[in-house]
């Protein structure tokens, strides 16, 4: 975890980057098309699912019987389902699900497996306890654990995002954890001690900044993680209640008619599959960027 | 050496005492009166009060967590409230097809991930690294069932090659069982092939970098002898404590298989049980897929252990 330090930046350094920053982002944005061009298609889903009360051509939950099944083309740019709902309506709306599952899926996890990772890594006594927790909840697979946690309650949104963050701070708070105990060794930190540094001080001082690069990282693979878990869910029948259109409720309403009316799962599956390896994509090269290092292993 | 498996051995017993808590307050973490959840919303207040008594909820919350670790340890992971049957039957009836799935999309992952890692590291940076590695990311990130239609409507649905779902047992049928496999194996291994391979590749980068392998190199050894003797032989520690590690994804990923082949495995069960707040079937699940995947690891590293002294020291 060492390598972690390479982003530890001097003072003085962060001031002589932070001026040629215009002329570095140029160069980066050159040698990196794959990270823009995963960075544009993510920008372009993400505003087709915000601006979907705008843009959709129809109303994602309006039935209409004799429209059923129609293939794409004419009215129907992507066909419709088996009710007559529009396909490019539901699928529009369905981003939002996933954006929104996605953000906050990477945001709360973060945000608690950082103050989780902090304390365990500051405090000899709390890291113990935490970390054996934090072991045990990591031998539960992912998957298993958010679905059992979906059990607990009536189906929501929110429930949704809680079963998906819950098995994904363990990994954050082993991040950051490993991140505090390397600051605590550097000898910057040994003199903010000496001299009298109150703790939150040496946290917002010296360690969050250390945190930023990796978990910047994190919650770009944890956002793509949470958006396919969340398909999953949906499309198992334990996620999303079946009202909202989600992608994964639009392909586990179509895969009963896979054989006649196959846009129905192949569409909002494209949608997924292509904002997950757009967030995957951008992960890496956020992560080649901020840690070089940590590139060369993966 | 017998110090050290004493040692790793002894360290799971906390890892699962975790997961035996978590998995306990998973039925008491619920807001509001489990057993009226359970009991569903058309159900009386005797219906309510008879689940209560049954799941021993009236009593206090620490005599029911000793009484329900006591039984786990005898093996007894108590009854289904819907079928009325041991949960550790249910799981036993329904582990055949999960197991043969897990284990064939292995072993496929496998055969295909670390070749094509060995020669992605190799030819680092040429036409063939940037294919494989354009592969791996692509296919790490596709949904489970995009594959998985993709295939039923080619293989099955257009070309009458293959059974479009379901799973037929061993014993009953050899033939049908392999041609039932085929098309949910490639679907999750696809996902798990492209994870290894990332990891071969990245391991072995490292490796060819060291200086036994220049001087296996330079003093004029094969091709494939240094490739393999020397380097594949030294990344396999990291590759197959990552195959161990990414057990836990390929649960996961059997879960979203079984649904869309429609397989009677573990997974249905768990989401049938989901569906139906069967708590003591969805606790033994989690308790018996959580021990097996702490198990395999256990083993794995035992292996390197007794096969590569360093990792005892």
């Amino acid at each position: 975890m060492a390598r972690i330090l390479d982003v530890t930046v001097e003072p003085a350094r962060a001031a002589a980057i932070r001026r040629t920053r215009p002329a570095d982002a140029g160069r980066i944005l050159r040698q990196r098309p794959l990270m823009v061009l995963g960075g544009a298609i993510l920008l372009a889903i993400g505003l087709l699912a915000l601006l979907a009360p705008w843009i959709a051509p129809h109303d994602p939950t309006e039935l209409n019987v004799i429209d059923r099944l129609r293939p794409p083309g004419g009215d129907y740019w992507l066909g419709t389902d088996a009710y007559g709902r529009d396909m490019l309506s539901r699928i529009l709306y369905g981003g939002r699900v996933s954006l929104f599952v996605g953000v906050s899926v990477a945001l709360l996890s973060t945000v608690i497996g950082l103050a989780i990772g902090v304390v365990a890594g500051y405090y000899r006594l709390a890291d113990a306890i935490v970390m054996r927790f934090m072991d045990g909840l990591m031998a539960i697979p992912g998957i298993l654990l958010a679905i059992a946690l979906m059990a607990l309650t009536k189906a929501s949104l929110e429930v949704v995002v809680i079963a998906i963050t819950i098995p994904e701070i363990p990994r954050v708070v082993r991040l950051v954890r490993a991140v505090v105990l390397s600051i605590r060794e550097q000898t910057y930190v040994h003199a903010a001690i000496t001299v009298g540094t109150r703790f939150h001080r040496l946290m917002l001082r010296h360690v969050l900044p250390n945190t930023v690069a990796p978990l910047v990282v994190q919650a770009t693979y944890i956002c793509a993680s949470a958006v396919l878990i969340e398909a999953y869910l949906s499309f198992l029948g334990v996620g999303t209640p079946p009202e909202i259109p989600s992608w994964g409720n639009i392909i586990a309403d179509g895969r009963l008619y896979v054989q006649i009316a196959f846009w129905q799962v192949l569409f909002p599956g494209v949608f997924l599959a292509l904002m997950v390896l757009s967030i995957n994509v951008l992960g890496d090269g956020l992560r080649d960027l901020l840690d070089p290092r940590l590139a060369r292993r993966m | 050496m017998w110090a050290y498996v004493a040692r790793r051995v002894l360290a799971i017993v906390p890892v699962m005492g975790v997961v035996a808590v978590v998995v306990f307050m998973l039925l008491h973490l619920s807001p509001g009166d489990p057993a009226a959840i359970i009991a569903g919303d058309q159900a009386t207040s005797e219906d309510i009060a008879a689940i209560r008594e049954k799941l021993g909820l009236d009593r206090p919350l620490a005599l029911q967590f000793v009484g329900w670790v006591g039984r786990l340890l005898v093996g007894d992971l108590g009854s289904s409230i819907f079928m009325n049957r041991p949960v550790l039957m249910l799981i036993g009836e329904r582990v055949e097809p999960t197991i043969a799935l897990a284990l064939a999309t292995m072993v496929f992952a496998i055969c295909l991930a670390i070749p094509m890692g060995v020669v992605a590291a190799w030819k680092a940076g040429s036409w063939i690294d940037q294919l494989i590695m354009t592969f791996a990311v692509l296919a790490f990130s596709l949904p489970v069932f995009l594959i998985g239609y993709g295939l039923v409507y080619g293989f099955a649905l257009q070309w009458d090659l293959l059974p479009v779902q379901g799973f037929v047992s061993l014993r009953d049928d050899p033939r049908g069982f392999v041609t039932h496999l085929v098309m949910p194996t490639m679907t999750l291994g696809l996902v798990y092939t492209a994870l290894l391979a990332r990891m071969t590749r990245g391991t072995m980068l490292e490796i060819l970098n060291e200086d036994y392998v220049r001087t296996a190199r330079a003093k004029g050894l094969g091709r494939t002898r240094v490739l393999v003797i020397h380097a594949l032989k030294n990344a396999s520690v990291p590759i197959v404590t990552t195959i161990g590690i990414g057990v836990a994804l390929l649960i996961g990923g059997v879960v979203v298989t079984e649904s869309v082949f429609a397989i009677p495995g573990v997974g249905r069960l768990t989401i049938d049980a989901v569906l139906q707040r069967d708590y003591p079937v969805i606790q033994g699940v989690i308790l018996v897929v959580s021990g097996i995947y702490v198990l395999i690891n256990l083993v794995i590293d035992l292996t390197y252990s007794v096969l590569d002294p360093r990792i005892r020291y």
